[in-house]
């Protein structure tokens, strides 16, 4: 495979001057880039202040030695899956062992076998470029904060009860639109206004849980609790209110129609977790509360107003928030009336 | 036993590239008395920990040039430094130095010229 050979940035940790100088030697004639520390503290101040591709621990060594470096390595979100080449002399494989119980990848014989050598690195290579890959994925479909917490604390499915903001968005006569318009037009007004709603609803701290067709669907205070989830929610929205108008001088200068959106935005307890099987899942939030958010949403159509917001959720919000009481409704399915409130 | 195994230097010298044989030799010859000064006063002083940790530089150095018979000594001194038996040591200290002032001179004599 050609990528297994790309160079990668390596870091050598052994308190043999020797052995540093012919690991560094060997490596750079493989075309990597090789730095050194003499003692684990050296290489943990090294590892936080550039990023390496695969370390070369050594596992005596004074002042911090490799399994202090392993167990440093396992706290730190950013380190933990940078893989750990282990050398070690020949009579230590008991203590090999131990290490790659604690996370190390792999290990290599000292004396060093060049052959070896070569493929340790490049399959421990090829396992970072495969972890960087799967971050960016993570990062792409999940958003961030999803993607911190798949890995920070694995993947598994089944949700847990939470209070959260739930928000619902999609384009007003979205299909009469796409109507009027060249398909290959309304796929590209599609990634644009998803790119803007991403950016207002992540900027804070908000997760995206579902895109469908022109609706979007959105999570605030989960997966990460956070006390001010409320007025995140309402702020995205109102982030997403102004970046449409932008996007619609846009549009007018280009001689294309304006796209209107409607918000709605629900709180209350729901069941947030992983649904899906274990190859493909996503981050998704159900319950009465999410059902209130969607028909808020279909609310705004009626009333004419971009953002409708239940009462809890207005109950959270200060009073720089401007809102207007639109009284209590009834939604078709629901025993309750609501108290609907708009902002302004 | 050869001083210095033949397979092994040769297979350290296409790692290391021909050229840079010389420099990793001269590291070893450079740092090698300090660890057995080390030894010597770690003995002197009853440090198992420090005479464990030189003796296995060097025995690590050893190996890595194909220096058989020195690594094996050094190794039976980390072993006796690991286990807390200093006193035991005898004469190993000495036939590891003269081990040692062997390996030295062949690996001089196998520098590339």
């Amino acid at each position: 495979m050609k990528t297994s050979h790309d160079p990668g940035h390596l870091l050598i940790v052994d308190d043999n001057r020797v052995n540093r100088l012919l690991l560094t030697r060997a490596l750079e004639q493989h075309g990597h880039q090789v730095e050194t520390a003499e003692n684990g503290k050296i290489a943990m101040d090294m590892l936080r202040a550039d990023p390496f591709d695969v370390i070369l621990l050594d596992i005596d060594m004074p002042v911090m030695d490799g399994f202090e470096v392993l167990e440093a390595l396992l706290k730190d979100d950013e380190l933990r899956d940078l893989p750990v080449v282990m050398t070690s002399a020949s009579d230590e494989l008991d203590r090999v062992v131990k290490c790659i119980e604690m996370g190390a990848e792999d290990y290599l014989v000292k004396p060093l076998n060049p052959v070896l050598l070569r493929a340790r690195i490049n399959a421990s290579l090829e396992k970072k470029r495969l972890r960087d890959e799967q971050r960016k994925l993570f990062r792409t479909f999940a958003t961030p904060e999803v993607a911190d917490q798949l890995l920070k604390e694995g993947f598994s499915l089944g949700g847990k009860h939470v209070t959260a903001s739930v928000m619902f968005t999609d384009i007003r006569s979205f299909t009469t639109l796409s109507e009027k318009q060249d398909p290959a037009d309304t796929i590209e007004m599609l990634n644009d206004y998803f790119a803007l709603m991403f950016d207002a609803i992540t900027a804070n701290h908000g997760t995206v849980n579902q895109m469908e067709g022109d609706g979007l669907m959105a999570i605030f205070g989960a997966p990460a609790y956070h006390e001010e989830h409320r007025t995140h929610a309402v702020n995205a929205a109102l982030e997403m209110v102004e970046l449409i108008k932008s996007f619609n001088e846009q549009r007018t200068m280009q001689n294309k129609s304006e796209i209107k959106i409607g918000i709605g935005i629900a709180t209350g307890k729901v069941i947030a977790g992983y649904t899906g099987t274990q190859h493909r899942a996503t981050y998704t939030c159900v319950g009465d509360t999410v059902n209130l958010a969607s028909r808020i949403e279909s609310h705004t159509k009626v009333v004419g107003k971009p953002i409708l917001i239940d009462k809890y959720t207005r109950d959270g919000l200060t009073d720089e928030v401007l809102v207007d009481d639109l009284g209590e409704v009834t939604f078709k399915g629901k025993i309750q009336a609501i108290n609907i409130f708009a902002v302004k | 036993m050869p001083i210095i195994d033949h397979a092994t230097f040769e297979e350290l010298k296409q790692m290391s590239g021909e050229d840079f044989i010389n420099e990793l030799i001269d590291t070893f010859i450079e740092d090698a008395p300090t660890m057995i000064a080390e030894m010597k006063s770690a003995l002197e002083g009853d440090d198992a920990d420090t005479f464990r940790r030189a003796a296995h530089s060097m025995k690590s150095n050893a190996a890595t040039f194909g220096a058989n018979e020195l690594a094996e000594l050094a190794k039976e001194l980390e072993i006796l430094g690991k286990d807390n038996k200093l006193n035991e040591t005898g004469d190993s200290l000495k036939s590891m130095e003269e081990a040692y002032a062997s390996a030295k001179e062949e690996l001089e004599a196998l520098k590339s010229a």
